[in-house]
């Protein structure tokens, strides 16, 4: 566990995800950015002592204390590696979620309907680099929050849901900390070379891919338990 | 189709435009550009006939992102014209929203083609990034505007304060890509060369170099995280050039009331990455080819003059 950090391979090939997400944003998405912030993470902890060991979701908690080298690149790997888990082919997973999951979203937002639209808001009122997240609140509630750059809920200190183009907190989220179990990422490389401005369709289509086989998952063994998703 | 089965629901539209379909007046503005985002029909400097591209076969409404420039008079003039073609009812808060008096702003033309700036910058970068992004910028900013002028006339205070950051984003967005398109040229027309003068000067003395400036202003802008701008600004209290960036769509007044920016180059992914992907080393290294020195040269010498008036 720790240091030297791995890009991890992805699950299925570039062009599965088509035509939601299209083969050459895959490529330079996992190839290009991921692949730059792993290195660049390795760089910014090599030769720092207890650093250098410290498994990722410890290091995320400490990130933005360790300066913008470690915040930036160990948020960017950390929050890259699991979203190419949270998306599996077409057609390979469950539509919607099931379960625990299901029962809870329905609790907290009326209905998956419901929840969907309001997790797209919240990506169409990101401005700028973000995330936007669905997790686990301290009292146990479904949350959607969001963080600017390469920021994740998992770092003490983050500032959340704050990142609008209003000033004020993104709509429908409540700016509580969370354990995120599902994300997406609203920087415009994640689409900009199919969908180019046309966020909100993006938005709108990377639902067919969205693994809810393994956030369910996500959501019974880790966030409901208090537990932040490990990453090798 | 109907105005339900738009992707925007009721609570994100807005009172400004009126959106027509099927003969229902639907009052609605998308919040998230979605009508910048439509086809122009008729483009013009003062408004253009757009179309929803969410709804088949909806009818034609006006895009107010030139609203500036509309005279109530021949609004007036073209909706009952239109009226009068399709025996379609248009909401008199169109009419109006020309004669509140609010100063809007408008998409400025951009000094040549979207092609001219090849192979640096495409034309297909060029075209979005005017007419989709900048374009969303002026017609929210002018939403935030309108909305600023109706809450100051309430004196509402805690609802103007709670615009300040539309204002910041759209408003800066809309300053700092006029900006941008004046400090490119193609090179053709004078991109990439700087002029001697008062400016080279000050760069040779305050960098060495203007290869030493481009290390430090690619350095800056390759280091920014997420969306933001490269500046190089002069400092009005001390009269010396800086370096520096600012995140988002901040002006670079942000960072100190006395600075001005004579040169910003975007670094938000929408300025390069249909060409440059994620190498924005590349794009930062390609750009100075079609830098504008003449307009940067003009600025600070506007900069300065005003610094020496401040002095007097």
């Amino acid at each position: 566990m720790g240091g030297p950090f791995k890009l991890p391979p992805l699950l299925y090939d570039m062009g599965a995800l088509e035509p939601y997400i299209d083969a050459m944003t895959m490529k330079v998405h996992h190839g290009g950015h991921h692949a730059t912030y792993v290195s660049k993470l390795n760089d910014a902890i090599k030769g720092k002592g207890e650093l250098e060991s410290m498994k990722l979701v410890d290091l995320s908690q400490t990130a933005i204390k360790m300066g913008p080298a470690v915040r930036n690149n160990c948020g960017g790997h950390y929050n890259h590696t699991l979203f190419w888990t949270y998306m599996a082919p077409k057609g390979s997973s469950i539509t919607k979620p099931t379960g625990n999951l299901q029962a809870a979203i329905d609790k907290n937002f009326g209905s998956f309907d419901q929840f969907q639209t309001a997790f797209n808001n919240a990506c169409a009122g990101v401005f700028g680099s973000g995330w936007v997240w669905l997790g686990v609140a301290e009292d146990g509630r479904l949350s959607i929050e969001t963080t600017a750059n390469q920021d994740n809920p998992l770092m003490d200190g983050v500032v959340l849901s704050q990142n609008t183009a209003t000033g004020d907190r993104v709509p429908g989220t409540n700016g509580r900390k969370i354990i995120p179990f599902m994300g997406q990422d609203v920087w415009e490389h994640a689409y900009y070379l199919k969908y180019q401005n046309r966020k909100t369709e993006y938005f709108a289509a990377w639902w067919n891919v969205v693994n809810w086989n393994k956030i369910c998952e996500y959501y019974d063994q880790y966030a409901s338990k208090k537990l932040y998703i490990p990453v090798a | 189709m109907g105005p339900d089965s738009c992707l925007r629901n009721d609570a994100q539209l807005e009172r400004n435009d009126a959106h027509v379909q099927n003969g229902k007046i639907w009052k609605g503005h998308c919040s998230f550009g979605a009508i910048s985002e439509s086809l122009c029909a008729a483009p013009s400097r003062l408004f253009c006939l757009s179309v929803c591209p969410k709804v088949e076969g909806s009818d034609p409404f006006f895009c107010l992102s030139g609203s500036g420039g509309i005279l109530p008079a021949a609004m007036a003039l073209l909706l009952r014209q239109l009226s009068a073609a399709g025996g379609r009812r248009f909401s008199a808060g169109l009419a109006a929203a020309s004669t509140r008096g609010v100063q809007t702003v408008a998409l400025p033309d951009l000094p040549y083609d979207y092609a001219e700036l090849e192979p640096v910058v495409s034309a297909e970068i060029m075209e979005l990034h005017h007419a989709k992004h900048h374009q969303a910028y002026v017609n929210n900013y002018n939403v935030a505007l309108e909305k600023y002028e109706a809450a100051e006339k309430k004196k509402d205070t805690h609802a103007m304060i709670a615009l300040h950051g539309a204002l910041r984003f759209n408003g800066g967005g809309h300053v700092n890509h006029c900006q941008f398109w004046e400090n490119l040229a193609p090179e053709k027309k004078g991109g990439g060369e700087l002029p001697q003068g008062p400016l080279a000067d000050a760069i040779a003395t305050q960098f060495g170099s203007l290869d030493e400036l481009i290390k430090k202003v690619n350095a800056a802008g390759a280091a920014v995280q997420g969306s933001g701008w490269v500046w190089l600004g002069v400092n009005k209290d001390t009269g010396k050039l800086l370096v520096d960036t600012t995140p988002n769509q901040d002006p670079l007044v942000v960072k100190g009331a006395g600075l001005v920016s004579i040169l910003g180059i975007d670094v938000w992914e929408h300025a390069y990455y249909l060409q440059y992907k994620n190498v924005r080393p590349d794009y930062l290294k390609h750009i100075w080819k079609v830098v504008n020195w003449r307009d940067v040269t003009r600025r600070y010498e506007q900069a300065m003059k005003a610094r020496v008036a401040a002095t007097k």
